[in-house]
């Protein structure tokens, strides 16, 4: 059963000409949970995002979000969703308050310079929210992608790939704002390619292969799929990425994240 | 519903009204190329090209503020392909904002931009001796045509916008209408073209629209042209309208 926020997808089909990119894909997500799929590239992981966002039709099966079937409550579907695409999608030209007003407009709010404002601050952006979104670095965007996804607090969210192409730095930065919305009982749908990334945020794994879902289930069920542990002894070396943090003075509390 | 449309086009149009702010270089570069035809003409060739009684810079105008639309809505479509192609498109697709409200933003945002670049145009004009009887009448018959005219020209500039690959498919469509006004009434009367140009120039929409304008601002009456050039504007702007929502549509399903 999925409770009101949650995502429940069932036999979904989808295929471009002859090209069949999903091949019956079953996946619920429950209500406030963080939910990743894994995927390699071109496994159809934006396709299921696009088609739980009502941007594609699918061929076959059902989606619901929120309890709103995707296709024929598109609308209401509209209402509690929200997508950062695998793109930063931002208006170059407006500054970056200016981003944040405009959505809020169009998401009816009632006080849009307010919220913008609070946004500003709590992703750290208040420095850089008078300049061009065109001048801002790939961290920068991406933050602001997401502030602008969280306007409206909608009940679901789809990150897709949010952190491909980013710097170690910013890549730490979405994780805590990622935790921080679950913490707030968002419904999460995070894409990814990167092993580390599910392991870090997600409450569970589903790994789309070849149409379908192959594995779903939380890291610890994941891992009895694989045989027992077996028990070596390794000199622990730091990763290339501890020593990059480390020699560009990242702060300690996020250093701890990384493993 | 209706009240949603409205709100969310207001939004977005105010949206693409400051992207023109904070770039008049394209309203510039919209008025550029029909300002240089007009100097050209008027000084270089004009003196060889008899037009009547008339002055060639009264003459010439009419289809120089059509060449001025024509080449104002690869801005459009310009404007509308950054959107599709950035992101921007889909982001607003997935939030709860009334479906046409985002090409009647952008559409109502070229109405303003090519106005204002048909104002400077007329300025330069009047700058060069250009001189009407039109009362505010007359004037604001022409503006209805004009107004047609870009919402036609705009409707169907909205095609390539969403459908285009590249930023040249998006600008390569409007050269054909850039060049049109070459083959009609615009530059020199028909009457000396041979008789198969004759009939293309006589038979196409420009001749009967800058022949109505000519008309307007001598402060003649216009007779049955003015008649033909509306049905035009408005047929074109029928049919655009419907292929570029029928765009939309396949684009957003």
């Amino acid at each position: 059963m999925t409770t009101p926020a949650g995502i429940e997808i069932v036999g979904l089909t989808k295929a471009y000409g002859d090209h069949a990119v999903l091949e019956g894909v079953d996946l619920v997500v429950s209500a406030g949970t963080i939910h990743a799929l894994l995927g390699s590239n071109g496994a159809g992981k934006t396709t299921v995002v696009k088609i739980l966002s009502t941007l594609l039709r699918p061929d076959g099966g059902s989606a619901a979000v929120a309890g709103h079937d995707v296709v024929t409550a598109a609308a209401r579907v509209r209402e509690s969703i929200s997508l950062t695409g695998q793109f930063a999608a931002v208006d170059e030209i407006l500054t970056g308050r200016e981003n944040l007003v405009l959505i809020a407009e169009l998401r009816r709010i009632a006080d849009p310079g307010g919220v913008a404002d609070a946004l500003l601050t709590r992703f750290d952006l208040t420095g850089v929210a008078g300049q061009r979104v065109a001048t801002y670095s790939g961290g920068l965007r991406r933050r602001l992608d997401i502030a602008m996804s969280l306007i409206g607090e909608p009940p679901v969210l789809f990150l897709d790939e949010p952190t491909t192409g980013l710097d170690p730095q910013s890549r730490l930065e979405v994780w805590k704002t990622v935790r921080e919305l679950a913490g707030h009982g968002t419904t999460v749908l995070l894409t990814t390619q990167y092993l580390d990334e599910a392991e870090q945020l997600a409450d569970r794994i589903a790994v789309l292969h070849d149409g379908r879902i192959i594995a779903d289930g939380t890291l610890a069920e994941l891992k009895q799929l694989l045989p027992p542990t077996t028990v070596e002894y390794v000199e622990k070396q730091p990763s290339l990425e501890d020593i990059f943090l480390a020699i560009v003075g990242h702060d300690g509390a996020a250093t701890k994240e990384t493993r | 519903m209706t009240t949603h449309v409205v709100h969310d086009t207001d939004v977005l149009l105010r949206r693409s009204l400051r992207h023109i702010l904070r770039s008049p270089d394209t309203i510039i570069t919209t008025a550029v190329t029909p300002i240089a035809m007009l100097l050209l003409f008027v000084y270089v060739f004009g003196s060889a090209i008899d037009v009547g009684s008339d002055s060639y810079v009264n003459y010439l105008l009419p289809g120089i503020l059509l060449i001025t639309v024509a080449s104002g809505i690869a801005y459009t479509a310009f404007r509308l392909f950054t959107d599709v192609s950035g992101g921007v498109f889909e982001r607003f697709q997935s939030m709860p904002i009334a479906r046409p409200a985002f090409l009647w933003g952008h559409v109502l945002t070229s109405v303003v931009a090519n106005l204002t670049s048909l104002v400077i145009v007329v300025i330069v004009a009047l700058l060069m001796g250009f001189r009407t009887g039109a009362g505010v009448l007359a004037w604001l018959a022409v503006l209805g045509i004009m107004v047609l005219f870009t919402l036609a020209l705009t409707w169907l500039a909205v095609i390539p916008g969403l459908t285009a690959k590249s930023v040249d498919g998006v600008s390569g469509f409007s050269y054909p209408l850039i060049f049109l006004p070459f083959v009609s009434s615009a530059f020199v009367p028909t009457e000396g073209m041979p008789a198969p140009v004759r009939w293309f120039a006589e038979h196409q929409p420009v001749t009967p629209i800058v022949n109505t304008i000519r008309d307007l601002f001598a402060g003649q009456p216009v007779g049955g042209e003015g008649v033909i050039a509306v049905a035009w504007c408005v047929g074109l702007l029928l049919v655009a309208y419907a292929l570029a929502m029928r765009t939309y549509r396949r684009k957003i399903t």
